[in-house]
């Protein structure tokens, strides 16, 4: 007689360790930076983390053009800069950029849909690997999608590099909702659910019983205040992702600051009050409700 | 006797679930008014100088050492515990100084260095027979403790959980197991310190 297997990768000490690292970024602000002096600024003004990314969104939006991984050396001149964690990009489905970055000892890859991506259809199968990935996702299903694949810490994908917080509430509450929903169900109702999440069986049973995702939730896209920032914490994400806000505003170094004090005392108002005093001007921004659906980030991948 | 968690950056809701399991009460701190009203304190995991940029100017580590010197149980994992030492490398840091040891940031390495080990090294009268599940991420590493530094546990010779009076600290993560021999340590110490108080 034979007997069916289930154990799954998620059980495993290596998946334990990935996101043992994401549970360690709670309550903190990982910073988008492109080249070692900025990953200085941030550790300065306390970022939990940096992310190396080829240029800001909001400059990959002006630009265009195809967006990849960093260059290889400023990837190493930023490890050597900093003592957080260094997080990177790499672009959808990018397998070998994925490996390339795993080589350099990366501490977080984010497959992310910033960059141009390398494949229509797939991600990376991120339980082949070593290192720690986050993904972005819109809802529930496309969260659980990612999670089934291996990633370890699920992100909003707002819109990125717009200073337009609007779609990174949109995904978080949407989340939210999808994940309330699965609680009030009878366990007969859990099929049809994974089919209509389009989501692991498995997964959606997990956070039917949990009320909770099973990896950290943070958010990211659209980043550009302290009041934005604690608005992410006060709708439910652990930790927050800032892109082009701090270093396309008038005082980077200022603005981390706030953002990072106002991410810690979210539900303190008068100290995030205090903490957006006398920033200067942030990003300009862009109003997301005005972008065609082809200049959206958002929609790449699935 | 109530815990405060310190709760500025790091893992310190999975500090409040571990004590939670074992019936204990905590409440998240994150101001130096908090931190001395509370009659303990636990120093959770996260990055280390992340959470120095956050106490600058608060009051808050003048209020931890003086819980620490007020005879207070103190309990700090991973950045928790480099935050208490005395000395810290890996680059040159500052640490509270209330355990007399000195840290090394991320010792072994980085992420991919991360581990699940096993430690059979572990004082046997402390925390019995059994083997320890250890939760090392980007972990630090005790390079030299003081004498009236307790050694509980060592990784490869080097100590990883250690306690000095009412200071219990480790450079792993007990808050991310199943095994909650850590934890209670710190609750027995805990209610020692409240019969004192009441006596």
């Amino acid at each position: 007689m034979t007997t069916l297997d289930f154990r799954t990768p998620f059980s495993t000490d290596a998946f334990r360790v990935k996101v043992g690292l994401a549970e360690m970024l709670k309550g903190g602000v990982i910073m988008d930076v492109v080249d070692a002096e900025q990953a200085r600024i941030a550790e300065a003004t306390g970022a939990c983390a940096v992310m190396a990314l080829e240029r800001v969104p909001s400059d990959i939006r002006k630009e265009g053009g195809v967006a990849r991984m960093s260059p290889v050396s400023k990837i190493k001149e930023i490890e050597a800069a900093v003592s957080i964690p260094v997080m990177a990009k790499c672009r959808i489905g990018h397998l070998a950029e994925a490996r390339i970055l795993e080589s350099l000892e990366v501490d977080f890859i984010d497959e992310s849909e910033v960059l141009t991506p390398a494949d229509e259809e797939n991600h990376v199968y991120k339980h082949d690997f070593k290192v720690p990935f986050v993904c972005g996702c819109r809802n529930l299903g496309e969260a659980l999608r990612r999670i089934g694949e291996g990633a370890a810490m699920i992100r909003t994908k707002g819109e990125a590099g717009t200073g337009d917080i609007v779609h990174a509430v949109k995904h978080m509450r949407e989340v939210t909702r999808q994940i309330k929903a699965l609680t009030l169900l009878s366990r007969d109702e859990w099929m049809t659910a994974a089919k209509n999440l389009q989501a692991p069986f498995e997964l959606v049973v997990w956070v039917a019983e949990h009320g909770r995702l099973p990896v950290p939730n943070f958010a990211a896209g659209g980043v550009a205040t302290p009041a934005d920032a604690a608005l992410c914490r006060m709708l439910g994400a652990e930790a927050v992702f800032v892109g082009s806000g701090i270093f396309k505003s008038d005082d980077p170094e200022k603005r981390a600051r706030a953002i990072v004090e106002a991410t810690t005392h979210w539900n303190d108002p008068a100290r995030v009050a205090a903490a957006s005093e006398h920033l200067g001007e942030g990003m300009k921004g862009i109003e997301a409700a005005k972008l065609l659906e082809s200049e959206q980030l958002q929609t790449r991948g699935w | 006797m109530s815990i405060g968690i310190l709760a500025l950056q790091g893992d310190f809701a999975a500090h409040a679930e571990a004590l939670a399991r074992l019936g204990a009460e905590t409440s998240l701190v994150k101001t130096a008014e908090e931190v001395l009203a509370a009659g303990a304190i636990v120093l959770p995991g996260g990055e280390s100088t992340t959470m120095w940029k956050l106490m600058e100017g608060t009051g808050i580590p003048e209020a931890l050492v003086a819980a620490a010197q007020a005879g207070k149980p103190v309990y700090g994992t991973c950045a928790g515990a480099i935050l208490l030492a005395r000395t810290v490398t890996n680059p040159d840091g500052q640490g509270l100084g209330v355990l007399d040891a000195t840290v090394q940031r991320n010792a072994y390495g980085r992420q991919l260095d991360s581990t699940v080990l096993s430690l059979t090294d572990v004082n046997t009268r402390v925390l019995g027979d059994a083997p320890m599940e250890a939760v090392f991420i980007r972990a630090p590493r005790f390079a030299a403790v003081g004498p009236g530094v307790e050694v509980l546990a060592r990784r490869e010779g080097s100590p990883v959980l250690v306690r000095q009076a009412n200071i219990l600290a480790a450079t792993f993560h007990p808050e991310l197991t199943g095994d909650d021999r850590v934890a209670k340590l710190f609750l027995e110490s805990v209610a020692g310190a409240g019969r004192k108080a009441a006596a």
